[in-house]
């Protein structure tokens, strides 16, 4: 088939179009999802430039913010030692594999029956084609990287009170939503009622515009033919020999879309945090941090539990503890120090820093969220329902069931990821639940999408975020007001010490937010070194 | 591998006897009316069944024989507005079912505040 997005058109040509057409805020937005307007904050590798006099550097913690501070600042010239209070690198850039045991807060302890090659991300599982930093770290690190996918066309949309409880085909939610809206516009347009806001040159393109984004006919009407069909899919679909031709399916009404609300999961494939082409690392998340480790491990001294943090003019001085066999503090020192440790924890503990930033560490609420990856006997999302990764998006308080976006089209067993809750009163009460019971649940709920559950399901691991003891919580859950009041102070460097995490950042919660504050605190850590 | 699912259906069973199932609201707010539920439902996920918390690189705190309960109005104003790192959880909450968890609180684990705090104290703090 033809493809219709060929106009002759050339970039920049499109770009003075938008431009005249619909103002400069349109043509900057055009410019951003043609990739001449560069969104990301990062520069390319950190360079350090200056001499490092020696000076030594204390990191707490050993995540992607803490292990690119020890990197950098090592190549750059600095003594550097890193505590860590887990007994593995990567802080939240975790994987779970089979034999792996996991003891959250309360006690319960986990041990992941997953087959060998299968694996749950309890934290980070995706990372955005613009999120550059994590990507250069990748490829500098010699981390291993394949599409992870998240938009399917063939997952599905599902509303427990809406189509009988049948989940639909994202492509036809997403194509007949588009059709009838383009119909809707097609139809005022030509009734002139748009004529103050389209200029007559522009009515005409408009018209062919929706006809073809809204998969329209000669007469503009959404229904069910083979143009519609070309875009959501067929009832019967074309074959080879006899019987060969293709069956149209009939488009689902707008208003049972409206009314189904399934509208508003289209979202998150249009978000730009969730645009293809999105990663995910070869094996599991935690490849960056392992990658990471092999280069700054020598200097990281796990299974320590800081317990205070104090700063004079001669340096500072932190304390800690056995994290696994509390004893009598040990004492590290250093001149300066990057602390990435978690506001939900840092907040806790007695820190030589001025009132504003003491505030600022105090201000942050830590959301809530799970994850329960299930193990099946069987691919049956691929082998059953022609479902090759990608996200189903529910109403059902698991949220979201997400394909793996790798092992395709092979036998034997698999692993989705079978809920992940963010935020609302359904990830308190997640967390609130022994680990058995969450997973007896995602189960239950999640067999009334795919009924095979029933059948297939052999073992589970769940990660409630506010009972992981090195983080009590998921991310820093920033508020704009929040921001206005304490960001910048959370960001100065105070004396001797400066923060970096996701929760230093704009981009909280993700990767990229860790490894750019990172590296912006200590760009000014190492400009007030050399300068004094 | 069905029966190695079986210990853990069965071990569920068993403890949902001695403790209140939890409940799963329907939409982004909790829908559980009493104090236990809502105790069970937003505050045990940190605090614990038992209400005494936990330790790990820091610490929940203990609800159990808590002094700061002595007076309603903290324990209010923590739930509707958090501490620190502990979300607003009474965002989620009416100023009904704050109250009842908050009176839940108080008068459990080891707490025999009397003097119950009523859906008014609540809203008075609401930012």
């Amino acid at each position: 088939m033809q493809n219709q997005g060929e106009t002759g058109l050339s970039r920049r040509d499109l770009l003075s179009l938008v431009g005249a057409v619909a103002g400069s805020a349109a043509m900057y937005q055009a410019m951003t999802s043609l990739g001449f307007a560069s969104e990301s904050t990062y520069k390319g590798p950190i360079r350090l430039e200056g001499d490092a006099k020696g000076a030594s550097v204390l990191i707490l913690g050993a995540g992607l913010a803490g292990m690119t501070a020890a990197l950098e600042l090592r190549a750059a010239g600095y003594r550097v030692q890193v505590l860590e209070f887990n007994s593995r690198p990567g802080g939240r850039n975790w994987t779970l594999r089979g034999g792996d045991s996991f003891t959250e807060l309360g006690g319960a302890t986990q041990t992941c029956g997953f087959e060998q090659g299968l694996y749950l991300n309890p934290g980070p599982w995706r990372i955005p084609y613009h999120h550059r930093a994590v990507l250069d770290y990748c490829k500098r690190l010699g981390v291993t990287l394949e599409p992870f996918i998240q938009l399917n066309h063939n997952a599905l949309l599902h509303a427990s009170n809406a189509f009988g409880g049948k989940p639909q085909r994202i492509r036809e939610i997403k194509t007949d939503f588009q059709g009838h809206v383009s119909e809707l516009l097609a139809k005022v347009t030509r009734q002139s009622k748009l004529d103050e806001a389209v200029s007559v040159q522009d009515k005409e393109i408009l018209l062919q515009a929706l006809q073809s984004w809204g998969a329209l006919d000669k007469n503009y009407a959404y229904k069910a033919n083979l143009i519609s069909a070309d875009y959501r899919g067929y009832a019967r679909d074309p074959g080879g020999g006899l019987h060969a031709v293709p069956v149209a399916g009939e488009p689902i009404n707008l208003s049972d879309i409206l009314q189904s609300q399934l509208w508003r999961y289209l979202r998150n494939f249009a978000l730009h945090e969730f645009q293809t082409t999105m990663f995910e690392p070869a094996g599991g998340m935690d490849m960056i941090g392992k990658a990471f480790a092999r280069e700054v491990g020598d200097l990281i001294r796990y299974d320590a539990k800081v317990t205070r943090i104090q700063q004079g003019d001669g340096g500072v001085t932190v304390s800690y503890v056995d994290s696994k066999a509390p004893a009598a503090p040990q004492l590290a020192k250093a001149d300066w120090c990057v602390c990435t440790i978690p506001l939900s924890i840092l907040s806790q503990i007695q820190i030589d820093v001025g009132a504003r930033m003491k505030a600022a560490i105090d201000a942050v609420p830590y959301s809530s969220s799970i994850k329960i990856g299930l193990q099946f006997r069987r691919r049956f999302w691929e082998e059953d329902e022609e479902i090759y990764g990608g996200i189903s998006y529910t109403d059902l308080p698991i949220r979201q069931i997400s394909y793996p976006s790798n092992g395709y089209n092979r036998g034997g067993r698999g692993v989705l990821l079978g809920a992940y809750v963010y935020g609302g009163a359904n990830a308190y009460e997640f967390t609130s639940m022994t680990p058995a019971d969450r997973i007896a649940r995602a189960v239950e709920l999640g067999s009334r999408i795919h009924p095979q559950y029933r059948a297939e399901f052999e073992n589970g691991i769940s990660v409630a975020w506010h009972r992981v003891p090195f983080t009590l919580g998921c991310a820093g859950s920033w508020t704009e007001k929040l921001r206005e009041q304490h960001y910048d102070n959370l960001c100065q460097i105070d004396g001797r010490i400066v923060l970096a995490g996701e929760h230093a950042s704009y981009i909280p919660a993700w990767q990229e937010g860790a490894i750019l504050s990172s590296l912006d605190a200590i760009t000014r850590l190492h400009e007030r070194v050399v300068r004094t | 591998m069905l029966l190695a699912l079986m210990p853990h259906s069965s071990h569920a069973d068993e403890e949902s006897r001695s403790r209140p199932q939890v409940p799963l609201s329907p939409g982004f707010r909790f829908t559980e009316a009493t104090g236990e539920e809502l105790f069970v439902s937003a505050c045990q996920g940190c605090h614990m069944p038992d209400g005494k918390g936990a330790v790990g690189a820091g610490a929940y705190p203990s609800l159990a024989q808590d002094r700061n309960l002595e007076s309603g109005g903290y324990p209010v104003y923590v739930v509707v507005r958090g501490q620190r790192a502990m979300p607003p959880v009474g965002a989620m909450m009416s100023d009904v079912q704050v109250a009842a968890v908050v009176n839940y609180i108080r008068t459990h684990f080891g707490n025999q505040y009397q003097d119950a705090v009523s859906a008014d104290d609540v809203k008075r703090v609401r930012p």
